[in-house]
């Protein structure tokens, strides 16, 4: 790989370690990130999958190493010595978070239109009409009624739930979305509805994505590249394709057999 | 008064209040956290706004204390006495002649003027505090100016009533920075706050903070470009002075459905009177 494509990087992190006590979260992880690629992070529970989305995104950091962001400029940003502003702001802007449970992202108690154009508001839009426009447009996106725009989260389903989350995560246009088990607690022909959408959504807007999952085939449908983890340490990165299809470290070798085939 | 320090409060505490309220000033519309003491009178009569009157006033002002506009309700008139036996100062219910005006829910119809102060009663000094229960979030929020939150309470207003159904303690920005609670003020009183010739001081007792808008601070309503802010009052003329342009309250005068709709501000009513304006009910 060449040196300029190199510079290219959305996000990259080096050498990154956290300890919680003995448990050693990340051992000397590295990770990068290019502009409208979708990089999986699997592994089993406990392998430090969500610490490291955690730790890239900022949410929390690590006792050594350094996560760089570059915004839109072109500028690279160490996340974690930002500014808690210059943080939230990203956040609230340039990247979304999409969460396992819905209902961590979600205001329960704000219709579906007012949880979309919350970003927006938050972004300075102050026209009421527009606002609410953007909202039916997102919705429609997402594959929920128009209809819908007024009614309470609490009446839409689990699925309904995931994707107004997504719809108010991408309101905003972000360039990098991460995302903690999108399809978890979902059944699965849900699962397959919401995937179907998420990879259209990524592919057509060019958002580079970090996706969570302990599926493997959830990696393998959505994300070009796979980052295998076990006990904080990387011990496969490469395509997905050939990740899966020829793993090399036995511990991938085992995720990829353990995987039910009907 | 014999036993009291010059308006109740010791000197200490005083200056303490002083200090704060310097800060509050310097910071328009940021709350400041002070030492809130009991003061004999319950929560939810004025704890705050006595405080910082017990500390704002000398010997040559002259105090006026307006509860709802009127000058002769019981928390009103009882902070009158408060102050003219604690501290001996000249009480008056004429706007014009105090320079101390304490206020529980409104602002006087008659502009006030520089050299005069005007000290709000608050029981919740957070405006988010409906949206955010963490006082800790609050802060930062505050610390941010992240205010998307209060908009989508009026998002949702208008996608439910049609318009923004808050009627009192209506959220305003000071200076185009910070977000602040007026007190339960009418939304109707909310335009008179915005360049302000006369210094604006507001305490929360209970929840022991202070806050201010120096003199010509902008105070702007928050709204939505295609749903500007809009005051309401009751469509009718005060049946006493006949006025058409004060803030109304509705009274029920018996119990066949009789209703009276009167200045709220007592003062401007009476001395609308004195002037030779009679209104409907007084003409019969």
């Amino acid at each position: 790989m060449t040196q300029s494509a190199h510079d290219e990087t959305l996000l990259s992190a080096r050498g990154l370690n956290l300890r919680f006590g003995n448990v050693i979260a990340l051992d000397n992880v590295d990770a990068e990130l290019w502009p409208g690629e979708v990089l999986a992070i699997v592994g089993e529970s406990g392998s430090g999958k969500t610490t490291l989305l955690n730790v890239l995104s900022g949410r929390m950091a690590p006792q050594s190493g350094v996560v760089w962001y570059r915004d839109a400029q072109g500028h690279l940003a160490d996340v974690h010595a930002m500014s808690a502003p210059a943080l939230r702001a990203l956040h609230r802007s340039d990247w979304g978070f999409v969460h396992q449970n819905p209902r961590d992202n979600l205001r329960m108690g704000v219709t579906a239109g007012g949880n979309v154009g919350e970003r927006l508001m938050a972004q300075g839009s102050r026209h009421y009409g527009n606002i609410r426009q953007e909202a039916i447009d997102w919705l429609a996106q997402v594959e929920i009624d128009a209809s819908r725009v007024d009614h309470l989260p609490r009446t839409f389903s689990g699925g309904m739930l995931q994707r107004l989350q997504i719809a108010r995560t991408l309101v905003t246009h972000p360039r990098l979305v991460f995302m903690d088990e999108p399809t978890g607690g979902l059944d699965v022909s849900v699962q397959a509805r919401l995937l179907d959408l998420i990879r259209t959504l990524v592919r057509r807007l060019g958002i580079a994505c970090v996706l969570v999952t302990h599926d493997l085939a959830v990696a393998r449908l959505l994300a070009q590249r796979v980052m295998v983890m076990q006990a904080g340490r990387v011990v496969e990165a490469g395509l997905t394709d050939q990740v899966l299809d020829d793993p090399q470290h036995p511990y991938t070798q085992l995720l990829v057999s353990s995987v039910l085939s009907a | 008064m014999n036993g009291y320090n010059f308006a109740y409060l010791d000197e200490q505490t005083k200056r303490m209040i002083r200090r704060a309220l310097l800060k509050a000033v310097a910071i328009p519309g940021h709350q400041i956290p002070f030492g809130s003491r009991e003061m004999p009178l319950p929560y939810g009569w004025g704890t705050g706004g006595i405080q910082v009157t017990a500390a704002v006033l000398g010997p040559d002002d002259t105090l006026k204390v307006i509860d709802q506009g009127a000058d002769d309700t019981t928390n009103a008139v009882s902070i009158r006495r408060f102050f003219a036996r604690t501290a001996g100062v000249a009480t008056t219910t004429h706007t014009a002649e105090a320079s101390v005006i304490q206020t529980r829910h409104r602002i006087p119809e008659q502009a006030l003027r520089e050299d005069q102060i005007i000290v709000y009663q608050v029981p919740q000094p957070e405006p988010l505090s409906k949206l955010e229960p963490s006082r800790a979030e609050t802060r930062r929020m505050h610390g941010l100016a992240e205010y998307g939150l209060m908009h989508v309470k009026l998002y949702e207003d208008i996608t439910r009533y049609g318009h923004v159904s808050i009627s009192y303690d209506y959220p305003v920005m000071v200076g185009g920075r910070y977000l602040m609670s007026p007190s339960p003020l009418p939304a109707f009183d909310n335009p008179k706050m915005d360049m302000m010739p006369a210094l604006q001081l507001f305490g929360a007792g209970r929840e022991k903070r202070l806050y201010a808008i120096p003199p010509y601070t902008r105070v702007t309503s928050l709204d939505f470009d295609d749903h500007p802010f809009r005051t309401t009052r009751a469509p009718h003329a005060c049946g006493l002075c006949g006025a058409r342009e004060s803030y109304l309250d509705e009274v029920v005068t018996d119990d066949r459905g009789g209703r009276l709709f009167v200045c709220s501000d007592t003062d401007y009513c009476e001395t609308r009177r004195a002037e030779g304006h009679v209104g409907t009910e007084l003409a019969v």
